[in-house]
């Protein structure tokens, strides 16, 4: 099993990154910061303007180590790559299966039903967490809520086209959304829920879902590039310049899983509160300086727990599962597998 | 000594180190040589550091020895390239030594890839290596290897195995044996899943049965 190493994100405006021997070092108004030795990272993130010397990128692209550059939301720049990237024959096989319905509406299939499963697992958890305190209106719109989504994802999983399970992931969306609010049941005021948002997030649980949902799609996308696939050709979302279409569709499944779940857990034991967002003139809600480290660190700590995967069978850590999933649909286009088994959390 | 190949037969050219892959296992070959998956582990970190040091060592002379390191190799009738750890030249006679950290295999991975090295110093000097040496880093004893007709035909049949698999970009499926224990890749093998695997659709419906 591949190992789960570290990731460091570098979060001050004025960092210098730069190699010392076999060690990562971070400097800050000429000081040393912090030094990591190389062999034991996996990715380093970078958010603002932060510089690193060609050495430390030669470096990183050599050992396979992810080094990226994200604007203070979240949103992907630039990534160092080495020459050590990928099977030719693996991303052919990619196209190929993108251009055949046949083949790629099962894989399509999987990630949704996948996906409603997974939204019905955050459900139930809230549900075996917190249901004593709900009033019996409430509860019951939850257990309406978590019958529906599993109904969904039956239905999916017998889904013959595209447009139908587009119409199915929509319907979960509505039915997990409209309980969301009612799983933020030690929230106070600020910290509610008001309908999905994204551009921009209209409220404080939007804009945390975004980041992490930010901080998702950059290990995704890692992730498939890691294994050799091209990040922009997916399955379920088309291509569309610019869009990292592959990433999008790896997200779908591990979103309630890696991010939903920890937005939730996050803001009812009041790990992250109001303060810790910014409301630009236009509305626009932000995470703060400050407000991001919270996340970062709580993301680093989700990502470190243990879980069963359910295909391999295997103990993995959380953050190793986009990854495995990667190497799976890798298997499948290689023919190993004769489909793509999507994660679904338990 | 080595003439002008075209440039379409040196981008056929079959890398000897994936000869060793092929034996050990033809599907580790593949993922290394086709997929093009690495997966570094303290054996093989320590196999890269021995080599760094061995291939980086200056030219010398010893007891009327010329010791080469780090010589490229390549056979255009066989297709074969790669690099020596050492060519020692008894006189004229080219004498292939390769490092390896381990001890002596009961498998004969080491001894293809130091055959193959010598068939590419025949081709390349046009005279015959009727031996060489593999020297063991753990056991610290030098086992000299005689390239005799059986190691020719063998490293022959794992040369056109090998070239016959990577041309035609094929990866073969999985097999757990008790080589995966000493593999770095087998978690981007899967052997236990892989080998065996079930029907994707219908474990998506078990899965959603509670």
């Amino acid at each position: 099993m591949r190992r789960l190493l570290n990731t460091i994100y570098v979060t001050s405006e004025d960092a210098w990154l730069r190699k010392d021997g076999e060690n990562l070092v971070v400097e800050a108004d000429g000081k040393e910061r912090g030094r990591a030795p190389l062999h034991a990272l996996e990715g380093v993130v970078c958010f603002n303007r932060t510089g690193a010397s060609p050495a430390l990128m030669a470096a990183c692209a050599e050992k396979a180590i992810t080094l990226s550059f994200l604007t203070p939301e979240g949103r992907f720049q630039a990534r160092v790559e080495g020459a050590q990237t990928g099977n030719v024959l693996l991303r052919r096989a990619q196209y190929r299966m993108a251009d055949d319905p046949s083949r790629s509406v099962p894989i399509v299939r999987g990630i949704v039903t996948a996906k409603a499963a997974n939204q019905r697992t955050v459900l139930l958890r809230a549900l075996r967490d917190h249901g004593e305190k709900l009033e019996t209106p409430q509860r019951k719109a939850f257990e309406d809520a978590e019958a529906r989504l599993g109904r969904i994802a039956r239905r999916t999983a017998e889904a013959e086209t595209i447009d139908v399970i587009r119409g199915f992931e929509g319907e979960a969306a509505n039915v997990y959304f409209g309980v969301f609010d009612a799983m933020l049941h030690a929230a106070p005021r600020e910290l509610r829920f008001g309908g999905r948002s994204r551009r921009p997030p209209l409220d404080r649980v939007n804009a945390l879902l975004s980041f992490l949902y930010a901080m998702l799609g950059h290990d995704c996308r890692s992730a498939l590039e890691g294994v050799g696939l091209d990040p922009q050709v997916g399955f379920l979302h088309t291509d569309r310049p610019g869009r990292a279409s592959l990433a999008l569709d790896l997200m779908e499944e591990l979103r309630p899983v890696l991010a939903d779940r920890l937005a939730l857990t996050m803001i009812n034991r009041g790990q992250i509160k109001a303060r810790d967002f910014v409301v630009d003139a236009g509305g626009a809600i932000s995470l703060t300086e400050d407000g991001r480290k919270l996340v970062l660190i709580a993301w680093q700590e989700r990502k470190k727990r243990e879980l069963r995967h359910p295909f391999l069978g295997e103990s993995a850590a959380m953050g190793l599962v986009a990854h495995l999933q990667a190497r799976l649909l890798s298997r499948h286009l290689r023919g190993d597998l004769d489909g793509y088994p999507p994660f679904i959390w338990r | 000594m080595l003439p002008p190949p075209d440039q379409h037969s040196e981008d056929t050219l079959t890398p000897i180190s994936a000869l060793q892959h092929h034996l050990f296992c033809p599907r580790q070959c593949a993922l290394i040589h086709v997929e093009r998956i690495w997966s570094e582990d303290s054996a093989t970190a320590q196999g890269r550091l021995l080599h760094e040091r061995v291939d980086g060592g200056k030219p010398d002379r010893r007891e009327g020895i010329k010791i080469v390191r780090g010589m490229v190799l390549r056979s255009l009738t066989l297709k074969l390239s790669g690099k020596a750890d050492v060519v020692e030249f008894h006189g004229q006679q080219p004498y292939p030594v390769e490092y390896k950290r381990g001890r002596p295999k009961r498998h004969r991975a080491d001894e293809v890839q130091l055959c193959a090295q010598a068939l590419c110093l025949e081709e390349m000097f046009g005279l015959t290596v009727p031996e060489g040496a593999l020297f063991y880093g753990e056991t610290r004893k030098r086992t000299v290897v005689s390239i005799d007709q059986e190691l020719r035909r063998l490293t022959l049949d794992v040369i056109a195995d090998c070239r016959t698999m990577i041309g035609e970009g094929r990866t073969p499926p999985p097999r757990r044996t008790p080589a995966c224990r000493r593999c770095s890749l087998v978690g981007e093998c899967c052997p236990d899943r892989l080998e065996k695997p079930p029907s994707v659709s219908k474990w998506l419906l078990r899965q959603l049965v509670d």
